[in-house]
């Protein structure tokens, strides 16, 4: 066969928006796959990688037509093919890795009834072959217990291993390209270094093609052998993987790199704050859910006697993976979430634990901002309303000099005026993180806690959204709670660093030794985290008995 | 700048998109309100005066409908019928839905003993049959307009709770109106400003529906007897009085049934085809 | 994981246990209430103050409500349903034919609409969008939307009046041969069934979409799955639950709809019995028929909740 595994040439994709109008997607793509070649779609959500990654099987979400190029798989043009031409390769040719592996398996099924499909659909060996051929395929991937796992639901199964067994699923077929959409992205770091070994392994092994989706440029590094930029549907720049990471020649590409390395700010002297006394501190703070026990401790512990102190004018970060009780921390501090035990002390007096126990003012003073913009702020209200009423709540302002201070809040956030008028659904993910920042700044408040706000946004914005709340700092001489799983935008921020482990703290690691923790879990998640190197992957020693330890495979 | 820039299908106006088939729907409704309105003053012939000496006479050019089992006109008593039929339904839904609402969002945001109590009582309620429900009351207190109003009310009002209370415990999780709590905000403030407005759509698609239900019922219990009694006449009871003339094949007796069923039918269609806000993302 | 199921059962049939007794409560009270003195109505012309006060003794009618409900309950839970106003023949006697009669309407009904509707509804699922999906939609709303007494009429109109096929009315004593069984079954089972048909396919169909959206049922189409697979293989042992939910509830329509064909037709049933008793007043006969209704229709809706609830894969 000559030329390359897949060749797209102008490829066009119209998408029906709900008003009825056709926009245009992907405009004009061109790009090729060798064989064995594992080709990375790097960009930012909405920049058609996933689009142009489903259009190698021929396929299009509902909503979204191929209207002109075409996509060539191992010489076959997909885009002219009827549907049950393309249900023949879907599988065989080219295979599929979820994003969300959780939702892609069907909870009715068990896992081997599900692995071994595409063998049956398309009747390329019998159900014993099979059955064996994904056993041998789980071992391949390290999973546990690869003559039983088959036989579980998926729901009695982890993230991490549901994520590897979708690629035996992928694999099954003896594909000759692997799509894999996004698919560490719900994954803990430290579960992803585990992930992403599993697939470079088996795909090297093979020699299978891969086109890997992604917005993480840190973890296609260490998987890619070229990487194609990608913005609004259309190709910025592509190159091999060390030619981008370190010559990138086109602005976007570089603005992605900066994104990816946040500047750290030089801290101000620690000596300031002791003076006047912690701003707020926490003893041994335990909050839960559910029923009360006989010794008064709650059902299920979210937060065990956590401490903490944040002092004024300095940053506080609070890092941890998913369900370590980093939000419930945050939200017990807040007065949301009453904590069942241990004191929080503001300005040396001590704060009710329920919101309903404390004053107004003292809510006031302590806002939190959360990751979820799109349920943070009221659908059916302006942006004007949204802002409007924390002013007329805590300050009484109305008329022209509400009007006038919400210009202000504006003007802070750095948003245009013409925002003002626009409902939340009409405004961009950073936009809305910035009112919601706003609508906290409104209530002149002394500390913000900072729920994951820049979890749920791109790169590139995020960074910004954290520019933006550095400089508040400055102007406004606020302090920060800062809650997140990304340990790159904490270090940007923060002065000290907690690290908090299924509801404990196991660590505080002071400014100057942030690179060093001592901890086993604090290095073993720092270091899982990917860095912009591509040889890190393979460099990577990580204790196994703390893997064992800490992570749940 | 909210408007589309470009537009492929026609009925773009100002932001919204509306469709021939919800259009039509809302005329054939809009008809009935206004024949309902000005029902007495447009019928050709008096509801209680025998036209015909012939019962069960054919359409004509006098009698559109033709005569009923008496030799009145049908179309003047069709006529007059859409008066009890539509303003009793409307009545009754009105005060199911006001009531179910209002108690299904304060029960959603309040939580606790009083959501408990009430759902339980609620639900209990809704576990009555609508018929046999409406059959047993209606026996009781009598069919005066307003015990059926009453009773209508009673037996929807646990359905748009139900519903009502479902969509704003939906929105209460939502972490905007935990914002609002945390402020410090009232009860009244939570459920006036925060989750009224974001489940109006569905509330009032729900309204309609229930208006179907309701109009069905009525008619319903009218054709065992049981609505409104003689002389006044809902659509249901013509047909009651008419069926003798079943056998015939009368218009007497089909067209009452036409008759709810362009109403039923166009409500549903509307709420099938409201016309959509449009809200596309601007650039910014 | 069987101590949850059974415990989430469990909690479903107390509550269910709950709302029967605030309906029997409610239908007692209701019917308490109905105008007239019951005492009055009975005796009729020789109604003399002396007479109504000694049967209103007799027939403890004075006693404090509560007591009289209490005691209701009790007959009934002993099998006494007391004795009928209007022609002194014990309840039980009298409802016993007449329930029957409806089972076997209900049960022919339920019969012929079940596997029709869950056909109609996953095929029209199946292929959503197209022609056939379209028309089914259309009928069913058509149907819903309109009373049950109309599609009476014209089902009379279409079968009795223009094409002579079936009598008007049931004459069920008269049966002879399975055809007579037939003619005089067919049209009130035909009324019934295009209701509850109606309802069952939209509700069918709409949990067979709702499984189809879904991004295991994406992930099996690129998998290279076909339609029928991906709806029989994927998305029906998930819907299943939502079916057999929305067959339980379409059933329950039943319940109203036998009122009206019972009264049209003039069946012997237990549905024209309660309304017959309606028109006369008479008390216990109401009392029990409407009993009977609302357990019936309490037992549906209780079953349709444990399915749905049993049904949630993750129970496994």
């Amino acid at each position: 066969m000559t030329g390359n595994l897949v060749e797209i040439r102008n490829l066009r994709v119209e998408a029906t928006t709900d008003s009825g109008r056709r926009v245009e997607i992907i405009k004009d793509v061109t790009l090729d796959v060798a064989e064995g070649e594992i080709v990375a779609l790097i960009g930012e959500s909405g920049s058609g990688k996933t689009t142009i990654a489903m259009t190698l099987m021929g396929y299009a979400r509902p909503g979204c037509r191929m209207t002109g190029g075409e996509v060539r798989v191992a010489g076959v043009d997909m885009v002219r093919l009827s549907e049950t031409e393309r249900a023949g390769i879907r599988g065989t040719t080219v295979a599929y890795v979820p994003q969300s592996a959780a939702a892609a398996f069907n909870p009715a099924l068990t896992i081997m009834d599900q692995v071994i499909e595409v063998a049956r659909i398309h009747r390329l060996m019998s159900a014993t072959q099979a059955k064996a051929k994904a056993i041998s395929l789980f071992t391949a991937l390290s999973l546990p217990g690869p003559e039983t796992i088959g036989d579980r639901y998926p729901h009695q199964v982890s993230g991490g291993q549901l994520q590897r067994l979708a690629a035996a699923m992928a694999l099954i077929g003896n594909p000759k390209i692997v799509i894999f959409d996004e698919p560490t992205t719900a994954l803990d770091v430290t579960t992803q270094v585990e992930v992403l070994r599993a697939f470079k392994a088996v795909t090297s092994q093979h020699g299978i093609a891969g086109v890997y989706v992604s917005h993480d440029l840190a973890v296609v590094a260490q998987i890619a052998d070229r990487i194609v930029v990608l913005k609004d549907g259309e190709v910025q720049e592509t190159g091999t993987t060390s030619e981008i990471l370190k010559d990138a020649r086109h602005p976007y590409t570089q603005e992605l790199l900066a994104a990816f390395r946040p500047t750290v700010q030089e801290r101000g002297p620690e000596n300031e704050a002791a003076t006047s006394g912690p701003l707020l501190q926490v003893d041994n703070l335990t909050v839960g859910y559910g029923a009360r026990l006989r010794d008064g401790k709650p059902l299920v512990s979210a937060v065990q006697s956590v401490s903490l102190r944040l002092d004024r004018g300095r940053n506080l970060g609070v890092i941890g993976e998913s369900g370590c009780g980093k939000s419930t921390l945050a939200r017990a501090i807040a007065g949301i979430l009453p904590a069942h035990a241990g004191d929080i002390m503001f300005n040396g007096r001590a704060l009710g634990k329920a919101g309903r126990s404390r004053t107004r003012d003292e809510l006031r003073q302590i806002q939190i901002v959360f990751q979820h913009a799109d349920t943070a702020l009221n659908p059916a209200k302006s942006v004007e309303d949204i802002l409007g009423r924390p002013l007329t709540f805590y300050r009484g302002m109305r008329g022209n000099a509400r009007d006038a201070r919400i210009s202000d809040l504006l003007d802070l956030v750095r948003l245009p005026k013409s925002v003002r008028h626009r409902r939340p659904g009409e405004l961009s993910g950073g936009q809305k993180q910035r009112v919601n920042f706003a609508r906290a700044l409104a209530a002149e408040p002394t500390i913000i806690l900072c729920d994951e706000i820049t979890s749920a946004l791109d790169t590139v914005v995020a960074a910004a959204v954290i520019e933006l709340v550095k400089e508040l700092q400055r102007e406004l001489g606020l302090s920060y709670i800062f809650i997140s799983h990304d340990l790159s935008v904490v270090e940007a921020i923060c002065d000290e660093i907690i690290v908090m482990y299924r509801g404990q703290k196991i660590e505080e690691i002071a400014p100057a030794r942030v690179k060093a923790p001592e901890h086993p879990y604090s290095r073993l998640l720092f270091s899982s985290v990917p860095k912009l190197d591509p040889t890190w992957l393979d460099t990577l020693h990580q204790d196994a008995e703390q893997v064992r330890t800490y992570c749940h495979r | 700048m909210t408007k589309p820039a470009s537009s492929d299908r026609p009925g773009i106006r100002f932001g919204y998109r509306a469709n021939l088939v919800g259009l039509s729907a809302l005329c054939i409704i809009l008809l009935w309100v206004v024949v309902a309105l000005f029902a007495p003053r447009i019928i050709p012939h008096s509801v209680g005066e025998i036209v015909d000496a012939d019962f069960f006479g054919p359409m004509s050019r006098d009698l559109w409908l033709g005569s009923d089992y008496l030799g009145r006109d049908t179309f003047s008593r069709i006529l007059m019928g859409a008066r009890y039929t539509l303003g009793i339904s409307l009545a009754a839904v009105c005060i199911a839905c006001f009531s179910g609402v209002a108690l299904g969002m304060t029960a959603a945001v309040a939580g606790g003993w009083y959501d408990t109590v009430l759902s339980r009582l609620l639900d209990a309620l809704n576990s009555i049959p609508s018929k046999l429900f409406g059959l047993v009351v209606v026996a009781a207190v009598g069919s005066s307009i307003p015990a059926l109003i009453a009773t209508l009310s009673v037996i929807y009002t646990p359905g748009a709770y139900r519903f009502a209370r479902a969509l704003a415990v939906n929105v209460n999780t939502m972490d905007f109106v935990l914002v609002a709590r945390i402020r410090g905000e009232g009860l009244p403030y939570l459920i006036g400003s925060e989750i009224l407005p974001n489940i109006l759509g569905p509330v009032l698609a729900d309204f309609g529906l229930r208006f179907v239900f309701v109009v069905l019922l009525l008619s319903g219990l009218s054709f065992l007897g049981l609505g409104v009694q003689p002389p006044y006449a809902d659509w249901g009871a013509l047909v009651r009085e008419n069926i003798g003339g079943l056998p015939y094949g009368a218009p007497a007796v089909i067209f009452p049934s036409l008759a709810i069923a362009s109403l039923t039918i166009s409500v549903n269609l509307l709420i099938d085809n409201l016309p959509s806000r449009v809200r596309d993302r601007s650039v910014e | 994981m069987k101590k949850q199921i059974s415990s989430l059962v469990m909690r479903r049939l107390l509550i269910a246990l709950i709302t029967l007794v605030i309906v029997s409560f409610a239908v007692f009270f209701a019917t308490a209430l109905l105008p007239g003195d019951t005492a009055t109505i009975l005796l009729g012309q020789s109604a003399t103050p002396e007479a109504i006060e000694g049967l209103r003794n007799a027939m403890h009618l004075n006693d404090p409500a509560i007591i009289r409900f209490l005691k209701w309950i009790a007959g009934i839970l002993q099998g006494d349903f007391g004795t009928s106003y209007a022609n002194n023949v014990p309840i039980a006697t009298l409802i016993h034919g007449r329930f029957a009669n409806t089972m076997k309407l209900a049960g022919l009904t339920a019969a012929i609409s079940v596997p029709l509707a869950l056909t109609l509804g996953i095929t029209a699922a199946m292929w959503r969008g197209t022609l056939y999906d379209r028309l089914v939609t259309v009928g069913t709303i058509g149907i819903i939307s309109v009373p049950e007494f109309m599609i009476a009429t014209l089902a009379v109109l279409l079968f009795a009046v223009y094409l002579r096929w079936l009598p008007a009315l049931s004459f069920t004593n008269e049966i002879k041969s399975f055809h007579d069984l037939l003619r005089a079954y067919a049209m009130p089972v035909v009324t019934l069934t295009f209701g509850v048909s109606a309802q069952m396919i939209r509700m069918t169909r709409a949990a067979v979409v709702e499984t189809l959206n879904t991004p295991y049922v994406e992930m099996a189409l690129l998998k290279g799955a076909s339609r029928p697979r991906l709806v029989l293989k994927h998305a029906l042992p998930n819907a299943l639950g939502p079916i057999v939910n929305s067959v339980a509830l379409s059933l329950s329509y039943l319940l109203g709809g036998v009122i009206i064909v019972e009264t049209i037709f003039n069946y012997p049933g237990i549905a024209k019995l309660m309304v017959d008793a309606v028109s006369t007043r008479d008390l216990p006969l109401i009392q029990t028929c409407a009993m009977i209704f609302c357990l019936g229709y309490l037992a549906l809706i209780t079953a349709a909740d444990i399915i749905a609830v049993l049904s949630n894969p993750r129970l496994r």
